[in-house]
């Protein structure tokens, strides 16, 4: 697929030059050229607020540039909303799912242009056809007249992707795709850009996941404080040299770090300060059991369907168990109670920060203090000093970057937003911290600075469970990682097993790594 | 729209804007005296006032729990029917003093209270249908309890309720001050106030924070339908009758409308009691400015329309911006 | 590979399928169900209750409220509320009592013409002014009863219709049933066949389904939101004239409160608050199962009109309880 560049560089389909948007007098971008041609697969990266929304939204007719022009096929062209430019052939597939989840599986492929009969009205019959053939063409075989809902995610986003091409499009953009898909998801993702790539599709590709860039795109274009610092083929990279890039250091620098900020790490040490027993919830999980000591960051690995986030919450007392017991400090913890569990000193940061997390309208103060209150308060009336108190050590502590305390909390970066959610449980002195995916959505710059607050929390004691879809997040921060595979305990690596290889090994349900097979090779087998 | 424009960061609103949504409502009262004192003979006078206050008293008590069920993303339909049952029972106990049947006629307003909270936190039917089924129903009972009949209530120690006063200023509106005031604490003073506000602003991270959502949801429709009791049982006095075919109907449009002039957004995760009262003061002043100027009823509820519309489009960049 | 083989990754199986498919099916179809055990229990109860003139009576009786709620029913669908239906059912009546001065077309098309024009500016407000339908419908609510009584001296005149062939309307008919019974049923089928198959149907569910998924999948989201409430204004000022004609007068406070009849027929009927998943069929359930409550209460004698209050209302509040439930467990 690399040959379609080297032999002859087709005409550009999508084309920016010097564009520049401005929002209140701070450029979000500034004279960005930006070449995309057919059948290309194209990077786009940069650190979260580099520009890259901005960019993309420009394209797609969000935002209407300030100065530069886009020019479609060689022609100069603007669009004024996002329909034009889906009508121009530039589709866009979003993070989340943007379907609608009542509506069935071919009503959604083709919402605003149904089929119709001679009298005007929708011909369901030959609706549902066209889906099944289009889908078809994907090697995806699915019962079209169900519910969208009832799909899997990854189905659900590859019926947005098959809605998308099918709407006759030339430019696909994709923004963070595989961000809430399986491993085995994103590998048939990847199979259909290849299609859509040998059909002359041309696919713009912005992630955080480094191993999934560099298995699929062929270009990059890297930005920065908006505007372009590198442009080129991706090969001539290496992965250390595209960070550097991005955060603008130098090579050296980012090498000594490593590929996240984690620390040493070591087990913990003595009695365990949270012991789960035979954990257990129809179709979920079952007979799961774990040890977590005081001072240690335990690893949870695992597909997206093994049960590591329902174990996480089984244990916050967010699910109801049907069997099994949860002990801290050897007190029993009642099941599913979050207040129990919280009592009991286990407090969860859940996966989805915006909706599941932060209460978006209060303040930082208000969000930092909500868990808290109570005990801040005396017979139910607050105590503004006391809270302030608290606010001021944890936003110095965790470096809270904000105007004031008395900031709304949905203005933050989502790294912000995350350390406000770490200190909300830290403010109720918790014994074990769950972490579920703390860095997802966040930029690197951020992401370092939250795993490495991860390392200083064991460092004094807290026991830590992490549970991370990035692989290196897990290895290079847990010193031991519990992998679950269909809802169960499928193994435990300790020490010198915690590798990439081990876990990728085991996430699969083989007891041994192949010592032959490199992650990548393991990665295209699943 | 929504989607794509909340993901955008909306460019800065002029100060105007942003004065006219957070005062809008102070600066129309203002301007509303202000226009009285040149135009209307006998507006700005105290024994005017004074009746002004004593007709805003009901509408201002429900509204005041109507903003507590609209600031956790709620609303209580069923505020109106609340005021008759509490009305309805009134003369049924009236024998027994004015304390003990003010008491029952707000427990028995609680129940339908309980029944919205535990239909709505409990189960998790939708505050809309769930508030309007109970206030058909809750009318119905009321006209079952009373026997469908209109009472009247003699007895002096109630109906001073109605008529009374301190220093000229009437029972009624000094019960309605102390109300405001514990609302107030209540909304910004204390851990349930900010639960409060915090399941309006997302229920779901109110309650991985370990929050008691279900019970501060009942307490809060209990609370509301404590606030309409009592509106009910002023009004009783006032009337020196218990009607409860007609007592509070509509009045849960009149208290939306002052919580929602008020600043108070439908989206839930504020509450503004001031504000909340301004609302209704400032419904009230309109309504009285209309009928001493002889323009009839028919053209100040056109009027209140438009200013509810005016209200909420000027608050409208707040609503996206969430 | 086929995916449809992997095991593990959909979150519904089978079993799940089957109860997401009956729970589906007793909300779609659950009024019809109580509607036809109602009418079977009525009929051995009441002796009075099974005849032919009874039952016309019932559709005469529900023939108005339909026609709103077919309307109410688009709206709903959308994720919107129309809470001035009631107000502009007054409306459309008192202008077909004034317009009947031209005779039938002026008593028709006078309504017809200043509801849609209601339901064009709350459209308008909402769909693209960004307002919030409760508020903007809720102003309409307060200020066109206001223009019903700024239009007839403060409710003290009650315009009477004098032409024939608009009483004619009211009260003749075809084939036994009035004439308003037969436009419901006519209104009910064109809404039914545009609902399900027509250009826009799919927009109105999706909005209702997800709004911003609809906007970024470039649908025209605004101008379908406008036209479900241009619709309600249409259908509630055809109501209204129907019903002043069938009562040969356009009365002032007619339809206080029928907003709320509309939302809980609706409701009752299966459509979910949320909009996105709706039939008229199940409206239309839910519409006479609200008269043959009322109806039956009628037919107990000794019971007022209290008593069916709250009757329907501890109906509505069953239904959506059960309807709650049930729709938990096609979540999982």
């Amino acid at each position: 697929m690399t040959d379609q560049l080297s032999t002859a560089a087709p005409a550009p389909v999508l084309e920016a030059r010097g564009v520049g948007k401005t929002f209140t007098g701070v450029a979000a971008l500034q004279g960005v050229d930006f070449t995309l041609r057919a059948g290309e697969s194209l990077a786009l990266m940069g650190e979260n607020g580099a520009g890259k929304s901005t960019l993309i939204k420009v394209l797609t007719g969000v935002y209407q540039p300030d100065e530069g022009q886009i020019f479609l096929h060689g022609e100069p062209a603007s669009f004024a909303k996002p329909v034009d430019a889906q009508h121009a052939g530039i589709s866009t597939i979003y993070q989340e799912v943007n379907l609608v989840p009542l509506m069935t599986v071919a009503q959604n492929i083709f919402l605003g242009r149904e089929p119709r009969n001679r009298f005007g009205l929708i011909d369901f019959r030959k609706m549902q056809e066209d889906a099944r053939a289009l889908l078809a063409t994907y090697d995806i075989h699915v019962d079209v007249r169900r519910p969208l809902r009832s799909l899997a995610l990854g189905m659900q986003q590859m019926v947005a992707l098959a809605r998308a091409v099918s709407i006759d499009a030339r430019v696909v953009i994709m923004d963070e795709p595989t961000s809430s898909l399986e491993a085995r998801e994103v590998e048939t993702l990847f199979r259909v850009i290849g299609m859509l790539r040998s059909q002359g599709i041309a696919i713009v590709y912005v992630s955080h996941r480094m191993d999934e860039i560099f298995a699929i795109c062929e270009t990059v274009t890297v930005l920065r404080d908006g505007k372009v610092v590198h442009n080129g083929r991706l090969t001539d990279l290496s992965r250390v040299e595209l960070v550097a890039l991005m955060l603008g250091r130098s090579v050296e620098k980012v090498k000594r770090g490593g590929v996240t900020a984690f620390g040493e790490v070591k087990e913990g040490e003595g009695e365990p300060v949270l012991t789960a027993r035979d954990l257990s919830r129809k179709h979920q999980i079952s007979g799961i059991g774990l040890d977590i000591r005081p001072g240690e960051v335990v690893g949870l690995g695992g597909l997206l369907g093994s049960g590591r986030s329902e174990t996480l919450k089984a244990m916050a007392g967010v699910m109801q168990l049907d069997e099994g017991s949860l002990t801290v400090d050897g007190k029993r913890v009642r099941s599913g109670s979050v207040a129990a569990a919280i009592k009991a000193g286990v407090v969860m940061l859940p996966e989805d920060r915006k909706a599941e997390g932060i209460v978006p309208n209060l303040s930082i103060r208000d969000n930092i203090v909500l868990a808290a209150l109570p005990r801040l308060s005396r017979a139910g009336f607050t105590s503004r000093a006391k809270q302030d108190a608290i606010v001021d050590v944890f936003m110095k502590r965790l470096r809270i970057k904000a105007a004031s305390p008395n900031q709304v909390v949905s203005e933050l970066s989502g790294g912000n937003q995350q350390k406000v959610m770490i200190a909300r449980w830290l403010a109720m002195n918790p014994k074990v911290l769950l972490l579920d995916e703390p860095t997802r959505g966040i930029d690197v710059g951020a992401k370092a600075e939250v795993q490495a607050l991860i390392n200083e929390l064991a460092d004094e004691g807290l026991a830590i469970v992490l549970v991370s879809s990035e692989l290196e997040e897990v290895v290079e921060g847990s010193a031991r990682v519990v992998v679950l595979r269909d809802g169960s305990v499928e193994r435990e690596l300790r020490g010198s097993e915690v590798t990439e290889q081990h876990l990728m090994a085991a996430l699969v349900g083989e007891n041994h790594a192949p010592a032959d097979e490199s992650p990548a090779e393991i990665k295209e087998r699943l | 729209m929504s989607a794509v424009t909340s993901a955008v960061r909306l460019p800065q609103k002029g100060a105007a804007l942003v004065f006219l949504q957070r005062y809008g409502v102070y600066l129309a009262i203002a301007l509303l005296l202000l226009f009285n004192l040149f135009f209307t003979p006998n507006f700005m006078t105290i024994d005017n006032f004074r009746v002004q206050f004593i007709q805003v008293v009901p509408v201002l008590i429900v509204a005041l729990g109507m903003a507590l069920v609209i600031g956790t993303e709620g609303i209580d339909l069923s505020v109106g029917a609340v005021m008759a049952l509490s009305a309805a029972v009134i003369p049924l106990y009236i024998g027994y003093g004015p304390l003990p049947a003010a008491i029952l006629a707000v427990l028995a307003g609680c129940l339908i209270g309980l029944a919205n909270g535990t239909m709505i936190a409990l189960i998790g039917v939708q505050p809309i249908v769930a508030t309007l089924s109970l206030m058909v129903a809750g009318r119905g009972i009321a006209l079952l309890v009373a026997d469908e009949q209109l009472k009247s209530v003699i007895d002096p120690g109630f109906l001073a309720l109605g008529r009374g006063t301190i220093a000229g200023v009437p029972y009624s509106v000094l019960l309605a001050l102390v109300l405001v005031g514990l609302v107030a604490v209540l909304v910004n003073r204390t851990t349930f106030g900010k639960q409060l506000v915090s399941i309006g602003g997302s229920r779901r991270a109110a309650e991985l924070a370990g929050l008691p959502v279900k019970r501060v949801l009942i307490t809060i429709y209990i609370l509301t339908a404590a606030l309409a009791s009592i509106a009910g049982i002023i009004q009783t006095a006032r009337l020196s009758a218990s009607v409860p075919s007609t007592v509070g109907n509509l009045i849960e449009l009149s208290a939306i409308t002052a919580v929602v002039i008020g600043g108070t957004p439908l989206s839930g995760g504020q509450v503004k009691v001031l504000g909340t009262v301004a609302g209704a003061l400032l419904l009230q002043l309109i309504a009285a400015s209309l009928i001493k100027h002889n323009v009839p009823d028919a053209y100040s509820q056109i009027t209140q329309a438009v200013i509810i519309l005016l209200a909420v489009y000027l608050q409208r960049g707040k609503a996206v911006l969430k | 590979m086929s995916l449809a083989l992997e095991p593990s990754v959909g979150p519904a199986t089978t079993k799940q399928v089957t109860r997401e498919r009956i729970a589906g099916n007793v909300q779609r179809y659950g009024a019809a169900i109580v509607l036809g055990l109602l009418l079977v229990v009525g009929s051995f109860a009441f002796p009075t209750f099974p005849t032919v003139s009874n039952f016309t009576n019932i559709a005469t009786q529900s023939s108005f409220l339909l026609i709103v709620a077919v309307g109410m029913t688009f709206v709903i669908l959308t994720g919107g509320i129309d809470l001035s239906v009631g107000s502009v059912y007054a409306l459309g009546g008192i202008l077909a009592a004034y317009g009947s001065t031209w005779g039938i077309a002026g008593a028709v098309l006078l309504p017809l013409l200043v509801c849609g024009t209601v339901g064009i500016l709350q459209g308008l407000l909402i769909a693209y002014g960004g307002m919030a339908p409760f508020i903007v419908t809720l102003a309409g609510l307060l200020g066109i009863r206001g223009l019903v009584f700024a239009l007839t001296n403060e409710g003290a005149n009650t315009p009477l219709i004098k032409d024939a062939s608009v009483t004619a309307l009211g009260q003749g008919g075809l084939l036994g049933l009035r004439w308003p019974v037969v436009i419901a049923v006519v209104v009910v089928v064109i809404g039914s066949v545009l609902l399900a198959r027509g250009r826009g149907s799919q927009t109105v569910l999706a909005v209702g389904g997800s709004e911003s998924a609809a906007v970024l999948m470039g649908l025209p989201v605004a101008r379908v939101k406008f036209s479900v409430y241009v619709v309600s204004g249409l259908c509630a000022g055809l109501a209204g004239a129907l019903n002043a004609a069938y009562s040969s007068s356009g009365v002032p406070t007619v339809g206080v409160g029928l907003e709320l009849s509309a939302i809980a027929a609706v409701v009752i009927g299966g459509t979910l608050l949320t909009g996105g998943r709706g039939n008229l069929i199940g409206t239309t359930a839910g519409v006479l199962l609200l008269t043959v409550i009322q109806n039956l209460i009628n037919q107990v004698g000794s019971l007022t009109s209290s008593v069916q209050a709250v009757v329907s209302g501890i109906f509505l509040a069953v239904v959506v309880i059960i309807q709650t439930v049930l729709s938990r467990t096609q979540r999982l």
